[in-house]
């Protein structure tokens, strides 16, 4: 409660009241609308799209247009695709705070519906994104090769998000996020998709089976069930969290037992 | 005592009492007072205090016996791939935590002791001891010159110039051979930083999926890497030949294309540079699709892809080098020839 | 003489006899007899050193442990060991003994980690050894040679360092071995021969692993062990230099003896350092080569970088603009050529600046008194000022992971370490100075007036003053027992016989270098005992 008793002055605020309140809207309407079962489809679908299309009004249009042509503040949404809508908005990269080198994520501001509409809406705009994927092309099956997704992994992601995923630099304050925690479906829209400034790695070049190769590995090296045989990862950084480490532990302690080993013993108190 | 002589150039102000002048007297209340008298420790005077200090140094030997063993059981009793999770730490190997830990108190204990019993049992009485000059008196010195000239003398190298300086020649001459042996340490450079392996007709090669290219495949805002067609992981200069073989390839618009020649030289606006960095031939590779720079993760030379592979921001000195693609009658893409200029690093004779 | 020895024999222990016998044949009694009960004196600084012996004793130790199990060859095989991610991937063997030693061999990985957590901190506190020598003056005559060896053993150490840091052939270091690579390629008229000298041909070739081993493991060590043992000769030669005090004079040692103190605190405290280290290596991870995968040329991960002593290399190479000249069909690569030169440079300023300063002096005096630093204020900004260059170019090292870290620009960091690469230096000199003279002039004033006491004291006609109490005698001594030197003039143009003379350069440079060590701005004169006696004989009543 405190939490959000707290966040109620924050400027996005009337945003959310105003989404949870169309959401509602569109809940209800979607649940009292009679729908013939063999219509319900089709009609679900242009409902969705009627949806997302306000949700868009609302939350995206300043930046990105009111057809989705975009501006100077954001791109063109035209034939970017579903996955790549909701990558943006299901990680709460989309709608972005403020400008700046890069969106971050953030707690998310739409729900998983409302993410489906405005993913729907954007998809209507133009052909030729990819779709949201489905569970059957992110999640594991136990077939994938980790050793492969590794090779892959250091061939194509490591040189932005280093070798476990930590993250890395990108010029001008942008980034690499680091992996730690990211679902297998994120991972796999972000390839597919490219969000902001990582490219894409389309199926044409990487291949599902290779991507799902990509996420076994990832689960393996950057998990919470990773296992680091030495000790203390020090933040998967390389020599840098080392050479600190070394410094401030090694060092640090063994000059402190040098003062110990050169302190005066206690004198006897003279009486 | 020569080497107290003051420099007579810049004599420093000197202190009266430099030379160890023990006395203080009423004239000079900055001279040295002498060593303060020994204050006791407790151990010194009162015995049962140094009989704790015993029993803590014998607890600390004691302790790292244990250790030790515990050592030895830590390891006959883990698995080399036994993993278990210690808080905050994480998933480690029970093993390395073990003998690592037993080790390290086994090491620390003995230290540890053997510097508490130097330090409370062990006198702490400071005692001077005068330093004596290293170099040899003049007599000495005097008697090892003699020496010496008479060993030279005897030798007769001052008179017998030819002995002397053949000699002089023979020795400076002989390290040539070692010189000469190291030759073979490696090849003469000739032109081997000038080619790669791509030549004309060779595909592009998905480094992924090992499947030949075609333009459909490459979506804007896509990044790829190929290496030629022909070459394999298994060769045995695999790494060589990828080494400057490595291709970058992105799709952009071709009206984003400011540089004439970079598209001329790409397909559809696929457009394929060398991936190794211009400056010490990191694999460069951080591309930005919005912004079409690819950065190195090295030493973050920046270079425009839109603009002929120009560096717009670090410590490279020149433009990623372009292959030049077009696509086969297949519908592959295939590259027209092999570098027009040295990939990788640059070096003297690159010109 | 049979006869004596005969008896001696019988009554002696065990012990004495073997070194009886030891001592007929090597003579080892006169030379312990004048070590033995040698005086060392007691500081915390002066155990420094000790530091950097003890962890090349464990490096070698480790070492020596790790060549039983590591195969030197970039011969490739797929790895069907027990690492799942590695298991089919295509790698040298060098890269796959390092993960049998980390995954198969039973205290392997703990061996690996304290190698190299050893070596990172033996380099470490080389460093620090070094300055707390430079900061003090220890590197004065007689000690020159020592200083010159322990800089040798720090270079040596660097280059040790590199090339063992190279040999798992792993991602990270190869990408190190291709920088090193690429850095010598810039090299004008021989780059190209060395390169392929060192690496057989073309980079990465099948041979620098093999090579770097022998380097690695023998040739460089070989001559850092003969280096150190000269080294502590030295010390023992020379005896250690010890704080101005009471009793404590340029001409005698104050301390307790070899045996037993100082053999129980230092050989104690080989064990300590050895333990701490074991225990870092059991909790903290060094170097997960698994993790980060075999060298491939075409591969990279972000965050490349050294192992922290040649982060400073790094830093210069990074921001050094990408300056090359072409002409006359050659290639000057100064973008990485310069850097190459500035960091044996930057290393050797503070190596060479001993011989600078006695020279400035023409001080031939033997010097066993240590200086404490704000006595020498232009010796301390200027080893404060070398430090800034060093930490600026480690922070320019590491520039990504600030980025990343602290949510700036790389761009912007940068650009901040080019800038601070010429300013920060001159920064630190100036303020390091003024907090020197500041503290000369505390130490004067505390001398002349004693020590604020906090009481606070009304005087018969209102005024409230604080007392001072006088110093001891002790401290007194303590804060005046430094030499000051007084600056070079240049000599008359015309002498007493009135042939004119001009100063030659080098003369006016040696002027102007003493006055900046010891000119009147750079230094406070200290108290005269006349001063003294004049300030405690009207104040009397404190």
């Amino acid at each position: 409660m405190k939490k959000l008793s707290a966040r109620r002055r924050h400027p996005l605020a009337a945003l959310v009241v105003l989404l949870f309140a169309l959401a509602a809207t569109g809940g209800l309407y979607a649940a009292f609308a009679p729908a013939d079962k063999a219509k319900a489809d089709e009609a679900q679908a242009s409902l969705a799209i009627d949806e997302g299309k306000k949700l868009y009004a609302v939350g995206c249009a300043s930046c990105h247009g009111t057809g989705g042509q975009g501006t100077s503040d954001g791109p063109s949404l035209v034939g970017v695709g579903a996955a790549a809508v909701d990558f943006q908005v299901s990680t709460g990269r989309m709608p972005a705070q403020q400008n700046g080198a890069q969106a971050p994520k953030k707690p998310k501001v739409y729900t998983a519906a409302e993410t489906e509409q405005l993913a729907a809406y954007v998809a209507s705009l133009g052909a030729g994104g990819p779709e949201t994927p489905n569970k059957s092309q992110y999640s594991l099956n136990g077939k994938e090769d980790a050793a492969n997704g590794g090779q892959l992994f250091r061939s194509n992601c490591a040189q932005c998000h280093n070798f476990s995923g930590k993250g890395g630099a990108l010029s001008n304050g942008k980034y690499a996020p680091p992996l730690d925690g990211v679902s297998p479906k994120h991972i796999y829209e972000a390839m597919q998709t490219g969000p902001q400034n990582m490219p894409s790695f389309p199926d044409t070049v990487m291949p599902e089976k290779e991507k799902r190769d990509i996420i076994a590995y990832l689960n393996k090296v950057n998990s919470d069930d990773t296992e680091s045989p030495g000790g203390f990862q020090l933040g998967g950084l390389g020599p840098v969290a080392e050479g600190l480490f070394a410094w401030v532990f090694g060092l640090g302690a063994l000059v402190a037992i040098t003062i110990w080993v050169a302190a005066r013993t206690t004198k006897a108190k003279k009486s | 005592m020569s080497s107290q002589d003051n420099s007579e150039e810049n004599p420093p102000q000197q202190q009266d009492d430099a030379d160890g002048g023990v006395l203080a007297t009423r004239d000079n209340p900055f001279a040295n007072p002498g060593l303060p008298p020994h204050e006791h420790r407790v151990q010194d005077i009162d015995e049962r205090a140094a009989k704790r200090s015993e029993r803590v140094v014998a607890g600390l030997f004691t302790l790292s016996m244990l250790s030790t063993i515990g050592f030895i059981a830590s390891y006959v009793a883990f698995p080399v791939d036994k993993i278990v999770y210690v808080f905050p730490i994480g998933h480690v190997s029970a093993l390395n935590l073990s003998l690592g830990l037993t080790l390290g108190l086994a090491l620390f204990c003995i230290g540890a002791g053997a510097i508490h019993w130097a330090r409370t049992l062990m006198t702490d009485v400071e005692v001077p001891e005068e330093r004596h000059d290293i170099e040899a008196t003049p007599e000495v010195r005097e008697e090892l010159l003699a020496g010496f000239q008479d060993g030279v003398r005897e030798s007769d190298l001052g008179r017998r110039k030819l002995v002397r300086n053949t000699l002089i020649g023979a020795m400076a001459m002989v390290p040539l051979t070692g010189l000469v042996l190291l030759r073979d340490l490696g090849p003469m450079p000739g032109t081997m930083l000038r080619h790669t392996k791509w030549a004309k007709g060779k595909m592009l090669i998905n480094e992924n999926t090992h499947e030949p290219l075609r333009p459909e495949d490459i979506a804007v805002g896509s990044l790829t890497f190929a290496m030629p067609e022909g070459l394999s992981e298994e060769d045995h200069d695999f790494n060589n030949q990828i080494a400057k073989a490595a291709l970058m390839i992105v799709r952009l618009q071709p009206e984003n294309i400011k540089d004439k020649r970079e598209l001329d030289w790409s397909h559809e606006g696929i457009v394929a540079f060398s991936k190794i960095c211009t400056h010490v031939g990191c694999p460069i590779s951080l591309y930005e699709q919005q912004t079409h720079h690819v950065l190195c993760p090295c030493h973050q030379s920046t270079f425009d892809l839109t603009d002929g592979g120009r560096v717009i921001f670090g410590p490279a000195g020149h433009a990623l080098p372009q292959l030049r693609i077009t696509v086969n009658d297949k519908g592959y893409l295939e590259a027209m020839g092999d570098f027009a200029e040295p990939v990788g690093p640059a070096y003297w004779e690159r010109g | 003489m049979s006869t004596a020895t005969d008896t001696r024999r019988k009554k002696a222990p065990a012990g004495e006899r073997v070194a009886d016998w030891a001592d007929s044949r090597l003579g080892i009694y006169s030379l312990a007899k004048a070590n033995m009960r040698k005086i060392f004196p007691d500081h915390w600084s002066f155990m420094l050193g000790e530091v950097c012996l003890y962890s090349f004793i464990i490096i070698i130790l480790t070492g020596v442990y790790l060549t039983m199990f590591f195969n030197p060859s970039m011969g490739e095989i797929v790895y069907d060991g027990p690492y799942v991610p590695m298991q089919g991937i295509r790698m040298s063997e060098a890269y796959a003994s390092t993960l049998d030693i980390s995954f198969e061999v039973r205290g392997g990985l703990l061996i690996r980690q304290i190698h190299h957590w050893a070596a990172l901190i033996f380099v470490g506190s080389m460093f620090v050894h070094m300055m707390r020598v430079f900061f003090t003056g220890a590197y004065r005559k007689p000690r020159e040679m020592n200083w010159v060896f322990g800089f040798l053993l720090l270079v040596l150490g660097l280059f040790t360092g590199l090339t063992g840091y190279s040999l798992p052939d792993d991602l990270l270091s190869g990408t190190g071995v291709r920088f090193t690579q690429g850095a010598i390629l810039s090299v004008p008229l021989v780059g190209t021969y060395l390169s392929m000298f060192l690496f057989g041909g073309e980079f990465p070739g099948h041979d620098f692993v093999g090579r770097f081993y022998s380097i690695h493991i023998l040739l460089l060590p070989g001559i850092m062990l003969g280096l150190v043992v000269a080294h502590l000769i030295m010390v023992f030669l020379h005896k250690h230099t010890h704080w101005a005090g009471p009793g404590k004079t340029n001409t005698n040692v104050v301390g307790t003896p070899f045996l037993p103190v100082y053999m129980g605190k230092a050989g104690g405290f080989f064990f300590l350092v050895f333990g701490v280290i074991a225990a870092i290596a059991a909790v903290a991870t060094i170097n997960p080569v698994w993790a980060i995968g075999p060298y491939r040329p075409d591969q990279v991960s972000t965050g490349a970088q050294p192992d922290w002593y040649l982060g400073f290399a790094e830093g210069l190479i990074r921001v050094m603009p990408g300056w090359e000249i072409d002409a006359w069909g050659h290639t000057l690569v100064l973008g990485v050529f310069i850097p190459l030169v500035i960091f044996p440079l930057v290393l050797l300023a503070i190596a060479v600046y001993p011989f600078i300063e006695s020279w400035a002096t023409g001080d031939t005096r033997n010097h066993h008194l240590l200086d404490r630093p704000r006595n020498t204020p232009t010796r301390t900004g200027f080893g404060v000022a070398w430090i800034t260059t060093y930490l600026t170019m480690l922070i320019a090292g590491g520039n990504d992971l600030w980025a990343t870290h602290f949510h700036l620009s790389i761009n912007g960091i940068t650009w901040f370490s080019r800038i601070a690469f010429f300013v920060l230096p001159v920064v630190s000199f100036i303020v390091t100075k003024r907090i020197c003279l500041g503290l000369q002039r505390r130490d004067k004033e505390k001398v002349l007036h004693g020590r604020e006491s906090g009481i606070i004291k009304r005087l018969p006609h209102g005024e409230f003053i604080e007392v001072h109490e006088p110093l001891s005698q002790d401290q007194l001594h303590t804060l005046t027992a430094h030499d000051q030197y007084q600056p070079l003039e240049l000599e008359p143009e015309v002498d007493e016989n009135g042939v004119a003379r001009k100063p030659t350069r080098s003369e006016k440079l040696r002027v102007k270098l003493s006055k900046g060590l010891y000119g009147e701005d750079n230094q406070i004169a200290k108290p005269t005992v006349e001063e003294y006696k004049e300030i405690t004989s009207s104040h009397g009543h404190h």
